[in-house]
């Protein structure tokens, strides 16, 4: 325990000031008095912890300074002396971060005064001890009670229900990419769940069904998010009470708790997102000796873990930004390096294209493959897809069947709208009502299939019935003049200067004539998007638009809806804005021409490209569509990191079982006044840099952990945050959870540099040692307490509501807008 | 011509001091083009209503037109100036001149009545005198020069801002260049602490303090001329247009402060979304069985109703006494009391039960209570709550006060839902009782309108009363600060529902030049006013940044592999000046991609301004540094001769459209059509 810390100590001087390593370390050490403990024989446990963690660092430090002096001066790139040739050109810190567990586990054989070899070995088992307990302190409080309570959750009604239509192999429609639900499904297919319930809605008894391993499985992911925490924090900090108390944050966070134990995929993705930056922190304490396995290893890993993340949410985007400014600013770093190759560098930055870009890619798209080829059956999910892509559903009334290619005059076809959720061009034997335009028959689009939505295309200038077989088959080309006729009613499709009934700056689209004979207002130029004229039209792939003659407009669909007299179908419009948007472009969808031979629609199968982009664009605009109504509830961004309001899991009455997602407010609150003192204790050490004051070698060590680790965290919590204020989708407070995690991890960094320069400024060292462990101890068993009073709000609570003097809770609730 | 009509309307406004509300910008703008109108002596009656109507004689179009002209002509010295301070040479700064001359594009929105081209000034304003600032700080700091061109800088950026609210990029990126110059001079270690700290503090002062507070001098400027009330004040709130001269003001003025039990009052709803809207009741009830199949209370109906009416009326009814009207002395009513509300016409109580809302299945009912006798008690109890109240005994006020209605049996608030109700309804709005637990929201609150103190007892003397129009005796004023709050927050908010629009485009067409807008089509010939820039200048500025960017990264990679191809002080000079210019079309341009309001091609104008500037640079840098050879050399400047005078040819083919000055025949009108997406007007004859 001798002189533990002042080595740490001695090793970041060494390490922060690289122009003079090997003067500057060993004087230093001795030189250092403020935290020169005696050795104690009962030393508490904040000052064990730190003294054993300063003891691996030193060795490992001192190994990397050693070899810099051994090392001959690297000229150029020979590839081979590449691999363990240290970093010259990079400053401090990044030796500092360069220094692994793995090195520090080692024996630091060349140090000169290494310690005992049996106490090494004692520390090494001491931290694998404490990441042991760290992990079953996790495990048990995310498994404790998981089973209850035994009904739908929230959300678990969508991903339950998704997972289940993974094991009937239903085509389903979500805003997520696929893999988080894919991922539910797969556990509970091992779990033995057949995905026979059917997860209607929250409050559902689950009963006999299975459900416990689906809650599992998430309950497990969530409970990896501690020693995640725990490595990656003493990965930068390298200061154990720092990784410790990240840990005890997020282990006794009820918020964390309560989102680890149901079927959710916020669980998953704070998985895969911790798991990339751990990976990523572990790769560049690898980079002093690049293109070894272990380097690899972690690189690939962090790949591997940006597909994942990304593949269940697409916030996943947030943490590969953060890893690309990692990597940019560390091929920058080697880049200016001058002692390596041109070559050198260009095989770090190919490394780094085929691990973080390439292989994620593979695998996201790898993710999407299997979906499509999982989920094979028409299900609820078909109608926001074009119908190119429902032929692929067996069970779809496209599936398989065989219809003529190209368009003919004489055919009768059904027209659809290409954006989703609008449906077909529809007329039937009904006016439009005494005073909006014209008295004349409705036009409308209507989502289901039906007689009505069936049409007749005749060429503009006879009416002679182009299916009489004396008559040549002529097929319609790009740029035609066309007339529709409604098969039902024998009217043609018909627009004219009256504005349309909801949206005024329109015209309004009837049925107009008797049995097919009208007027130069029923005829449409019908024209192919971006092909040139004369084309022939094909059957579901080709984009059309409609323009009609006499007015110049388009017909579109505004995708309003219908009073009653419209019976509440949506609105048809002819637009006079020609610019080119998604409400005016249809396609054919069926298509009836005994002239013509049919052709089975597998020839005009998607590729599997053509899919995925297809499933990408519905998604995007899903998500958009998810706006917020006037006058409803919603939260804000800026509720979030202030705890200000919970969201209810399950039960609202004083009789039910009630699950109220709140994070522990102590630990939000620490986190949140933590940020505040980052930012302004950082601040202040940036601008006596920038100054050039002579820091003290302690304070500039720790500043460097601050700067850096913390810097990096504080990234992440800016990433996972600030996106969201410019979201204008609906927003939940589950959305806050990733970046909490960072915010966390931030705190545990933060209060243990704060202690340790409170320390330092204490002149007598047993004031200092014992200050520091006060400081460390209550804030762990600070954070416990809380857990202990807030539990109930993620293990369940029944009885009486917190508004209620006589509930237990009663004292608790600490902000009105709480309500459990 | 064209948006002349929009902003035309609202220096009608000014002329005739009437309050209005313009969602687009902060009124600087608006009061800059109102001065010229001022000084032209506008009286402010002309009607707005049509694109392509004559002026009448007492139209000052000249004075009108004459701010923006001036803005427009002073950017081509300024263009000169800037390049100058940016340590180019006289050639590159007459250059940076002379395109700034020849394009259209500014010409046409400078000779119009729109604010496009004072924003551009104050833009470059902005940039000049930081420019000129940061070049006296290496003479003499604190000198007079020194400090004038600093507050400069600070009042370009609030007048920009003050103009459209586009001007904040600009004003964020002076910001920005003067963060770095500022974070080297804190590095600067031949500078005392105490200097450096005078130096930031004079910069906060300057750049900071100065802007906010000429901002706020903008409101309040605008704020003491339009005084009076005008169409725009159903949006703001009841103290807010209480303050106003005429409308609401004369109705309210003379009110009492407090209200009493036995007060009449109109509820207004806070909120004010989708409308604007009062609690209101009248005889019709809710149906028996909706048309979903699911019924009802069958009792009275309470809406939201948008407009004035008599049936708007409550009175506040202490649950415990009986009589109606105020006692003498009046009682009045603090937070936290329980009252019934009494509708005045039909004399019935404001009540909530555990019946579903028509609209909003998940909310509660809220009806006047009839009694049909059937085991359904009237829960007519609602407990006041003040939200901005200052202490737990505050008395509810008129105006002022701002209430939730938590109703007593089953802690429901009164909320409006925002649905418009079906035709048994009459369309008006859906008011429903909401759980308390859901959270605080704004459409739970309510503020009293109207007040008086009741006097009759008798319900037909008091219907009476309640037609009669209200007089009353004590008049309240909003501070200013209050006021500005309210207005910018309105401001900010405020949506306009006309998404579509036949010249917006995307801001993709823009930097091609894909899309034109047709400002102005003579009434009878076809001489036209477009707004078109000189495709030449556009396609070489966009080029220009292209290069720069891909330089910029060639030399700062050779830089870090330690090769240095530019001495020191001309890639500081190289980078300030992408920094400026490059970072002026960014800033100006890529937030658009985010904008979800409906966008015209004159929105680039501010960008491109900054891109024509970087263009001389990038020639003159490509001049100095890449061209080795005399041989060279010439050929470059040569080429650039033939390129300019190509751009001065498009601006003169161009002309026609720009000034709109004489009618040209079909033919020719089909020959400058270029583009198939330029939408020239070609009549037919």
């Amino acid at each position: 325990m001798l002189c533990a810390t002042s080595r740490l100590l001695a090793a970041r001087t060494a390490t922060a000031l690289p122009a003079q390593p090997r003067g500057r370390g060993p004087g230093a050490r001795c030189r250092r008095r403020e935290l020169h403990f005696p050795g104690h024989p009962e030393v508490p446990l904040g000052e064990f912890l730190a003294g054993r963690l300063a003891r691996s660092s030193v060795s490992a430090s001192r190994r990397a300074i050693l070899r810099r002096g051994r090392m001959p001066p690297a000229v150029g790139g020979g590839p081979a002396g590449s691999e363990l040739r240290p970093r010259r050109g990079r400053c401090g810190p990044q030796v500092t971060r360069a220094v692994g567990p793995d090195v520090a586990a080692e024996p630091a054989a060349r140090s000169p005064k290494r310690p005992a070899r049996g106490s090494r070995r004692f520390e090494a088992a001491g931290r694998w001890a404490l990441l042991a307990l760290v992990t079953l302190l996790s495990f048990a409080t995310r498994f404790h009670r998981l089973d209850e309570p035994p009904h739908i959750c929230w959300d678990e009604t969508h991903f339950g229900k998704m997972g289940s239509y993974y094991i009937n192999r239903t085509f389903f429609f979500d805003v997520h990419p696929p893999l988080g639900k894919m991922l539910i499904g797969l556990a509970g297919y091992l779990s033995g769940y057949d995905g026979t319930f059917l997860f209607q809605k929250p409050g559902d008894k689950y009963e006999h069904h299975n459900y416990m391993g689906m809650r599992g499985f998430c309950a497990f992911l969530g409970s990896l998010l501690v020693p995640f925490a725990y490595l990656t924090v003493l990965e930068l900090s390298r200061s154990l009470p720092a990784a410790l108390l990240s840990a005890a944050l997020l282990t006794f966070d009820t918020g964390c708790l309560t989102l680890s134990q149901y079927i959710l995929l916020d669980p998953i993705l704070m998985f895969f997102i911790m798991a990339a930056m751990l990976s990523m922190v572990k790769y560049n304490s690898c980079a002093d000796r690049p293109f070894s396995a272990p380097w690899w290893f972690w690189l690939s890993l962090t790949g591997i873990n940006l597909a994942g993340a990304l593949g269940v949410k697409f916030v996943g985007l947030f943490i590969i930004l953060q890893v690309g400014w990692n990597t940019i600013s560390d091929l920058w770093h080697l880049f200016g390096d001058l002692s390596l190759s041109v070559v050198t560098v260009g095989k770090h930055l190919t490394a780094r294209v085929l691990c973080l870009i390439v292989l994620p890619l593979t695998l996201y798209t790898a993710t999407y493959a299997v979906h499509f080829m999982v989920l094979n059956k028409s299900g609820p999910g078909d109608g926001f897809f074009s119908s190119a892509f429902q032929a692929r559903l067996s069970g779809n009334n496209l599936h398989n069947a065989s219809i003529p290619e190209h368009l003919a005059y004489g055919s009768v076809i059904t027209v659809k709208k290409l954006r989703m959720a609008i449906g077909y061009l529809h007329s039937h034997r009904h006016l439009y009502p005494e005073g909006i335009g014209a008295r004349q028959q409705q036009v409308t689009t209507y989502l289901h299939k039906d007689y009505n939505n069936l049409w007749i295309i005749k060429k503009h200038n006879t009416n002679a019935d182009p299916l009489d077989p004396s008559f040549p088959v002529e097929f319609v080309r790009h740029g035609d003049i066309i007339r529709l006729e409604h098969k039902e009613t024998s009217r043609n499709l018909h627009s004219h200067y009256h504005e349309a009934p909801l949206t005024r700056k329109h015209y309004q689209v009837t049925g107009y004539g008797i049995n097919g004979t009208g007027d130069s207002n029923d005829f449409w130029r019908i024209e192919v998007v971006n092909r040139k004229f004369g084309n022939r039209i094909k059957v579901l792939r080709s984009r059309i638009r409609l323009i009609h003659l006499v007015t110049g407009c388009v017909l579109g669909s505004s995708g309003k809806v219908l009073p009653k007299w419209g019976w509440e179908q949506l609105e048809v419009t002819c637009t006079p804005y020609l610019k080119e948007t998604l409400n005016s472009i249809w396609n054919v969808e069926d298509h009836i021409n005994p002239k013509l031979p049919n052709i089975s629609l597998d020839v005009l199968h998607p590729t599997f490209p053509e899919i995925l982009l297809e499933s990408h664009m519905v998604m995007i605009r899903g998500n958009n569509g998810l706006k917020p109504k006037d006058n409803e509830f919603t939260s804000k961004p800026w509720h979030w990191p202030i705890n200000y309001q919970g969201l209810r899991f399950s039960g609202i009455n004083d009789t039910d079982f009630r699950v109220y997602l709140l994070g522990n407010p102590v630990v939000w609150w620490l986190n949140l006044l933590s940020i505040v003192l980052y930012v302004l204790l950082g601040s202040i050490i940036a601008i006596a840099v920038q100054r050039g004051a002579h820091l003290p070698a302690e304070v500039e060590g720790l500043s460097q952990v601050l700067l850096q680790g913390g810097g990096q965290l504080l990234l992440g919590w800016m990433l996972h945050y600030f996106p969201f204020f410019l979201m204008g989708r609906i927003l939940y407070f589950h959305h806050y959870f990733p970046a909490m995690l960072f915010s966390s991890m931030l705190t545990g960094i933060l209060w243990d540099t704060v202690l340790q320069l409170c320390a330092w400024s204490l002149a007598s060292p047993f004031l200092a040692r014992g200050m520091y462990a006060a400081g460390l101890l209550s804030l762990l068993l600070g954070t416990a307490y809380s857990f202990y009073l807030f539990h109930p709000l993620a293990y369940g609570m029944v009885g009486p509501l917190a508004q209620d003097p006589r509930s237990p809770m009663a004292g608790l609730r600490w902000l009105e807008s709480w309500d459990f | 011509i064209f948006d002349e009509v929009y902003y035309g309307q609202y220096i009608s406004f000014y002329m005739k001091r009437i309050f209005f509300l313009d969602g687009s910008g902060p009124p600087f703008g608006h009061m800059l083009l109102a001065l010229g109108g001022y000084l032209g002596g506008f009286d402010g009656n002309f009607l707005w209503n049509r694109i392509g109507a004559e002026y009448s004689s007492n139209v000052p179009v000249w004075s009108l037109r004459l701010l923006p002209a001036l803005t427009g002509a002073l950017l081509v010295p300024m263009a000169y100036q800037i390049l100058l301070e940016l340590g180019f040479s006289h050639c590159a700064a007459t250059g940076a001149a002379l395109l700034i001359l020849i394009e259209n594009a500014l010409i046409t929105q400078a000779r119009l009545m729109l604010l496009e081209s004072v924003l551009i000034f104050f833009n470059l304003l902005a940039v000049l005198s930081y420019l000129k600032f940061a070049n006296s700080q290496k003479q003499r700091p604190f000198s007079l020069r020194w400090w004038f061109w600093l507050t400069l800088t600070g009042m370009a950026c609030s007048c920009a801002v003050g103009v459209k609210y586009v001007g904040v990029f600009t004003y964020l990126l002076v910001l920005a260049v003067a963060g770095v110059h500022a974070w080297h001079l804190i590095g600067d270690r031949t500078l005392s602490h105490v200097r450096v700290l005078c130096h930031l503090l004079a910069r906060a002062a300057a750049l900071l303090v100065v802007p906010a507070l000429m901002y706020l001098l903008f409101f309040y400027v605008h704020l003491t001329l339009v005084c009076r009330s005008g169409p725009h004040d159903q949006i703001m709130s009841s103290a807010f247009q209480a303050s106003l001269e005429g409308g609401l003001a004369r109705i309210t003025q003379g009110q009492p402060l407090e209200v009493a039990y036995g007060s009449q009052v109109t509820l207004k709803n806070v909120f004010g979304k989708p409308v604007p809207c009062w609690l209101h009741s009248h005889q019709s009830t809710y149906p028996m069985i909706y048309e979903n199949g699911r019924g009802s209370s069958h009792q009275q109906q309470v809406t939201c109703y948008p407009f004035k009416d008599v049936n708007n009326w409550w009175i506040v009814k202490d649950p415990g006494r009986h009589p109606l009207v105020v006692s003498n002395p009046p009682r009045p009513v603090r937070h936290g009391d329980i009252v019934q509300l009494v509708h005045g016409m039909t004399t019935r109580f404001l009540n909530t039960h555990d019946v579903a809302a028509p609209l909003s299945p998940h909310s509660q009912e809220v009806s006047c209570y009839v009694d049909y006798n059937i085991s359904m008690p009237s829960q007519n109890l609602w407990r006041l709550d003040i939200v901005n109240r200052e202490s737990d005994t505050e008395v509810w006020k008129t105006i002022l006060s701002e209430v939730r209605l938590v109703h007593v049996n089953t802690s429901a608030v009164l909320k409006l839902s925002g649905a418009h109700l079906p035709d048994w309804g009459f369309r008006q709005l859906e008011v429903v009782g909401e759980k308390l637990s859901r959270g605080y929201h704004e459409s739970m609150v309510w503020n009293v309108e109207e007040h008086r103190y009741g006097k009759s007892q008798e319900q037909k003397e008091r219907e009476l009363e309640l037609h009669s129009p209200a007089q009353m005796d004590v008049s309240r004023n909003l501070s200013f600060m209050a006021r500005f709050l309210e207005l910018q927050w309105r401001m900010l908010t405020v949506k306009s529902d006309d998404s579509e629009h036949k010249y917006s485009s995307s801001p993709l067409d823009w930097v091609t030049l894909d899309t034109s807008i047709a400002y102005w089509l003579h009434p009878r010939t076809s001489a036209q006013i477009h707004l078109l820039g000189n495709i030449v200048i556009w396609a070489s500025a966009g080029l220009a940044t292209a290069v720069y960017a891909l330089l910029f990264f060639w030399y700062l990679l050779r830089r870090r592999r330690c090769i240095r191809d530019l001495p020191e002080g001309c890639w500081l000079r190289w980078v300030l000046a992408g920094a400026l210019c490059a970072g002026g079309w960014a800033v100006n341009y890529l937030p658009f991609f985010l904008m979800e309001k409906t966008l015209f091609l004159y929105h680039y104008l501010p960008a491109l301004t900054f891109q024509i500037l970087l263009l001389p640079v990038v020639l003159q840098h490509v001049a100095d540094h890449l061209c080795r050879s005399p041989l060279l050399r010439s050929v470059f400047g040569s080429l650039v001769v033939a390129w300019y005078s190509c751009a001065c040819h498009v601006f003169n083919t161009l002309r026609p459209l720009t000034y709109g000055d004489r009618s040209l025949s079909p033919g020719e009108l089909r020959a400058l059509r270029w583009k198939d997406t330029w939408d020239i007007l070609i009549r037919k004859y």
